[in-house]
């Protein structure tokens, strides 16, 4: 079998279009390249999604836990201890039980005309289920990043949005908001990269591959379990790894670029990617 | 455990619960916190000194160690750590029955790898088809332990990396200047120094590694999550105690476990960061002193 006839069966094997049956034996380069790389839209799809979505509900956050109420910042400060201080491993588990324990047949809400059968079955599925917990844990580790940024939002800029008549939403619009992401940018970045990195998390920690629709670590596994080989499935993840990395750090380095597009060339903060997160 | 336990099915309420959470297999299941606890206090350390090794090699004025030292800390930047849990426990495996085959068995003349196997002579298995259980086990904690010493070194030498360019350069220079060789300089000045400015970095790894813990069970290693897991899952009436699916309490009871390690962990070394800034030229050595005064 040709390579491009590889490429036409397995290329969008993970989401289910294309050959039915993995290749079982004789397994070339061609067929782990591809397959692995077509589990790599699992990992982009979790990834973008949940960052997506994370950056508005952190936002949130951040600001909650910066509030002088205490029933708005206890609450705020509770959800990021509970997701920054578990592993996201066990938050996978217990999530995916707590999917399953919900009824089969969906819930009923009874609204006062309608009734609503909620379908939770879906939950259960890891295109769902995952991404919120992927979601709720990178708000909340992206949220303490933002909480640190608008601390330390200089008092002179705030001064000067009071003097020019600035107040409320305006003011948060157009000085706090944008500070505060020129600040956290370079953190938030290793944020993205780490959670990147942490969605191949997901086929191995309850979530079931339904119909052996992994992401890419699901099927170096699975090839480095059937050739009894790791020296070629893994560096091919790895390598998938690093390209996607690399694309994260480019995409947020322009917008670092904008961000900081208003102050003197000397003075804008570089990008530096530090290890920084297992959850 | 208890004698009045021997009869579970004629127990009721709290006794049950009480006989339940006592049993055999629940006992195995609280000795696995010990394995975590232990892969930590082993871990840690050897982290460590995979990390200083690191952090040194980077810092050679020879190329080949220096560009040996980068390499390992720019591993983990780009690819994820469970790649590595997945690929160092195997490939160490293969790696030391391949030296064993070829050093016990020079007169087996078929290649190891055949087809989708991977054959060593029997005398070269590790560990030995005759070896008794907790040889297996001990192996796979060991390599389990390898492989995580290996991600966090890199993720160490990279803190204690940046540790050693914060020390002051004038110190030294002044080493310098008192006669002292490179490596006296290096063993006398710049390691004891370095450490007020790698906690910060080294406490946020702990805090990494704790949460590291779950994935031993990834490795084949009978961890908490392996037991959770075990113990949860519905138990029909075949079972002395059944009970129908409970795994959300038992990871319910690991989430606390976790959250408690955590924040116990942030105390102590709130602590520790409190007692080493004291006395020093840093900000939070500064504000130490303003605040006595």
């Amino acid at each position: 079998m040709s390579c491009l006839q590889t490429i036409q069966d397995y290329a969008l094997r993970s989401v289910g279009i294309g050959e039915r049956l993995l290749p079982r034996s004789g397994f070339t380069l061609c067929e782990q390249i591809t397959l692995i790389g077509s589990g790599m839209i699992w990992n982009v799809y979790f990834g973008l999604l949940a960052l997506l979505g994370g950056f508005f509900l952190a936002t949130a956050v951040a600001l909650a836990r910066l509030s002088p109420l205490a029933p708005v910042r206890k609450p705020a400060e509770w959800f990021i201890f509970l997701f920054r201080g578990s592993p996201l491993f066990i938050q996978f588990f217990l999530a995916y039980e707590a999917f399953v324990l919900l009824p089969k047949a969906g819930i009923t809400l009874n609204l006062i005309f309608v009734e609503i059968t909620a379908e939770t079955r879906w939950l259960t599925r890891a295109w769902a289920g995952a991404l919120i917990v992927l979601f709720l844990n990178t708000a909340a580790y992206s949220a303490e990043i933002f909480y640190g940024a608008l601390r330390a939002i200089p008092r002179g800029d705030l001064e000067a949005a009071d003097a020019y008549g600035l107040s409320g939403w305006a003011k948060f619009r157009r000085v706090v908001w944008p500070t505060m992401l020129r600040l956290a940018w370079p953190a938030y970045t290793n944020e993205a990269i780490f959670l990147f990195h942490a969605t191949t998390l997901v086929f191995f920690s309850g979530f079931p591959a339904w119909q052996q629709k992994g992401d890419a670590l699901y099927y170096a596994k699975y090839f480095a379990d059937k050739t009894f080989n790791p020296f070629v499935a893994y560096p091919i993840v790895a390598a998938y790894f690093v390209l996607l990395t690399l694309i994260v750090i480019a995409v947020f380095g322009l917008i670092n670029r904008r961000l900081n597009r208003h102050l003197p060339r000397e003075a804008r903060p570089r990008l530096r990617i530090r290890p920084q997160v297992i959850r | 455990m208890f004698a009045s336990c021997a009869d579970p099915s004629s127990l009721e309420g709290l006794h049950w619960l009480a006989c339940y959470l006592t049993s055999g297999k629940h006992m195995a299941f609280y000795a696995s916190f010990g394995t975590v606890m232990a892969l930590l206090a082993i871990t840690a350390p050897i982290a460590l000194a995979f990390g200083f090794a690191g952090a040194v090699a980077t810092r050679s004025r020879l190329w080949p160690v220096q560009w040996l030292g980068r390499g390992y800390t720019a591993m983990v930047r780009g690819v994820p750590d469970i790649i590595f849990f997945l690929f160092v426990p195997i490939a160490m495996d293969q790696a030391l029955e391949w030296v064993r085959h070829k050093t016990k068995c020079p007169d087996w003349t078929e290649p190891v790898r055949r087809g989708s196997d991977f054959v060593v002579c029997a005398e070269a298995k590790l560990p030995l088809s005759t070896s008794p259980p907790w040889v297996h086990d001990t192996y796979a904690f060991t390599l389990a332990v390898i492989a995580f010493a290996v991600v966090f070194g890199a993720f160490a030498a990279n803190v204690l990396h940046g540790a050693m360019r914060a020390v002051p350069r004038a110190q030294i220079e002044t080493a310098e200047a008192y006669g002292m060789t490179q490596s006296q300089a290096f063993w006398r000045i710049l390691v004891p120094q370095m450490w007020v400015y790698a906690l910060p970095g080294l406490s946020n790894l702990w805090m990494i590694l704790i949460k590291a813990t779950p994935l031993l069970f990834l490795l084949g290693v009978q961890d908490i999550v392996y037991w959770a897991r075990e113990l949860g899952g519905v138990k029909t009436s075949i079972y002395a105690y059944p009970h129908p699916d409970w795994r959300i309490y038992y990871f319910l009871g690991l989430l606390v476990f976790y959250l408690g390690l955590t924040r116990i962990s942030e105390m102590v070394l709130g602590r520790l960061t409190a007692r080493l800034s004291h006395g020093q030229a840093t900000l939070a050595g500064e504000a130490q002193r303003k605040a006595a005064a």
